[in-house]
């Protein structure tokens, strides 16, 4: 399919170049690391940028280190990168996970972490991952850097603190002390590659302690706080789960759309809490657990 | 326009390309290599399908300019020396009918074995979980590619 829209393309080789870019250009600059939502964006006229910075030539992007108990992933991070890492598989399992729900093979190949949150579509699945581990988003301008908190990195759909002089650099995680264990689960319309109808992320940690996020259920993906205080200390018994339940209503704000009903999203995602819970709290204790997809 | 190198097929190519242009539409109208298919145009049908330096992506979200350099192979370029293995199973378990996601999914299923050769059934389901086929119900595609892990 042609493009109308014309653009210049520009490959800068280092970070400092590309900021020289930005500054100059701001808002009538696009980044371009996987392309996959760009693409689509510039082909279906929802954006029209003047120019397109190519980042793939920046070497120092591309890496992902694990070190003092932090994963540090560059901008340049693909899915694929991220799947075959087996540290990212043992110690950030929840993150593992839901890189491997996300579309398909030859999309996870271009398609970047960092993509994903500057794209900021309320589905998106590296979003509750990113939340239950604290992450926080090192962006830089020509004037200097700044961390940005994955909580207050997203404002609304599609929409982020990010500014336009700005370039994303690494997304950070952090792994609290002691035994975890973590599961992602998604609710598509069939197994295979699907966009999220919900998504929840579960962390749990020593002495009961829980964190959990949800997705594709509000403008932005959130940690629901109310359910990790109500359970804080507590055994997960059938009880205490159908309580954690009840607060779910109190957390997400799902809406009807051509996927599903808002009212099936409430209803699911109480059901995905409590089967996240388990798996989570099954993982803590060592054990090897296959999280069979929602359908 | 800007003149552009790319290996395609194993042999170099120069092309000359405005910033604008897709890389399927590249192949098929610039540089006359048809089996990518222009579907879905967004990514979700796998049509388009292509190796970029030995990793499937979809031609139809990756401009031409990006891959300056790069190598970039179709199932013509995997089936230099005759048919593929992969292919001669296609056809002996009838798993196209139309043909128009064979290529596609040929190219993810080559993907595949070359990463993982003893895939289970459930990797491969997922290796072609982006290959969109209307005609055969995906079940003669799976038994295809099984039937060349077996053969191994």
């Amino acid at each position: 399919m042609a493009i109308s829209h014309e653009f210049e393309y520009i490959k800068p080789k280092t970070i400092e170049e590309t900021l020289e870019f930005l500054d100059k250009y701001k808002e009538k600059a696009k980044i371009l690391a996987g392309g996959t939502d760009l693409a689509v964006w510039i082909k279906e006229d929802m954006i029209k940028p003047e120019v397109v910075i190519d980042i793939k030539g920046i070497e120092s992007l591309k890496s992902i280190v694990f070190d003092n108990n932090i994963l540090t992933i560059g901008a340049l991070t693909t899915f694929s990168s991220l799947i075959r890492n087996k540290e990212i598989k043992k110690y950030f399992e929840v993150f593992w996970e839901a890189a491997t729900t996300v579309a398909s093979v030859g999309i996870r190949n271009r398609a970047t972490v960092a993509g994903n949150i500057c794209s900021a579509v309320p589905s998106l699945d590296s979003g509750p991952a990113l939340m239950v581990y604290d992450a926080f988003v090192t962006v830089k301008c020509k004037s200097g850097q700044r961390d940005i908190l994955i909580t207050d990195w997203f404002i609304g759909p599609k929409k982020t603190s990010l500014k336009p002089n700005e370039l994303l650099i690494s997304i950070s995680l952090v792994l609290p002390n002691g035994k975890s264990g973590s599961c992602y689960k998604k609710l598509g319309r069939y197994k295979g590659e699907d966009l999220a109808q919900s998504g929840i992320g579960v962390l749990v940690l020593e002495n009961k302690k829980y964190r959990i996020s949800y997705c594709a259920v509000g403008p932005v993906p959130i940690r629901a706080k109310k359910i990790e205080a109500f359970l804080d200390g507590k055994d997960l018994s059938e009880n205490t789960i159908k309580e954690a339940q009840k607060l779910v209503e109190q957390e997400i704000s799902p809406i009807s759309d051509i996927r599903s009903s808002k009212e099936y999203r409430m209803q699911i995602s109480k059901v995905m809490l409590e089967r996240a819970l388990k798996i989570a709290e099954s993982r803590q204790k060592g054990e090897l657990v296959h999280s069979e997809p929602i359908l | 326009m800007k003149k552009i190198s790319i290996k395609v097929n194993g042999e170099n190519r120069f092309v000359h390309v405005e910033p604008n242009d897709i890389l399927l539409d590249v192949l098929r109208d610039k540089l006359g290599v048809k089996s990518p298919k222009s579907g879905c145009e967004r990514g979700d049908c796998g049509a388009c399908a292509v190796l970029i330096n030995g990793e499937s992506v979809r031609s139809c979200l990756v401009f031409a300019i990006e891959c300056d350099g790069m190598d970039v192979r179709s199932i013509e370029g995997l089936s230099e020396n005759g048919l593929s293995d992969l292919q001669e199973s296609f056809i002996k378990h009838n798993s196209f009918q139309c043909g128009f996601c064979a290529p596609g999914t040929i190219i993810s299923a080559a993907e595949l074995l070359k990463e993982n050769p003893k895939p289970s059934r459930e990797e491969i389901q997922e290796a072609i979980a982006g290959n969109l086929c209307r005609c055969t119900g995906y079940e003669s595609i799976i038994e295809a590619i099984e039937d060349v892990i077996e053969k191994k």
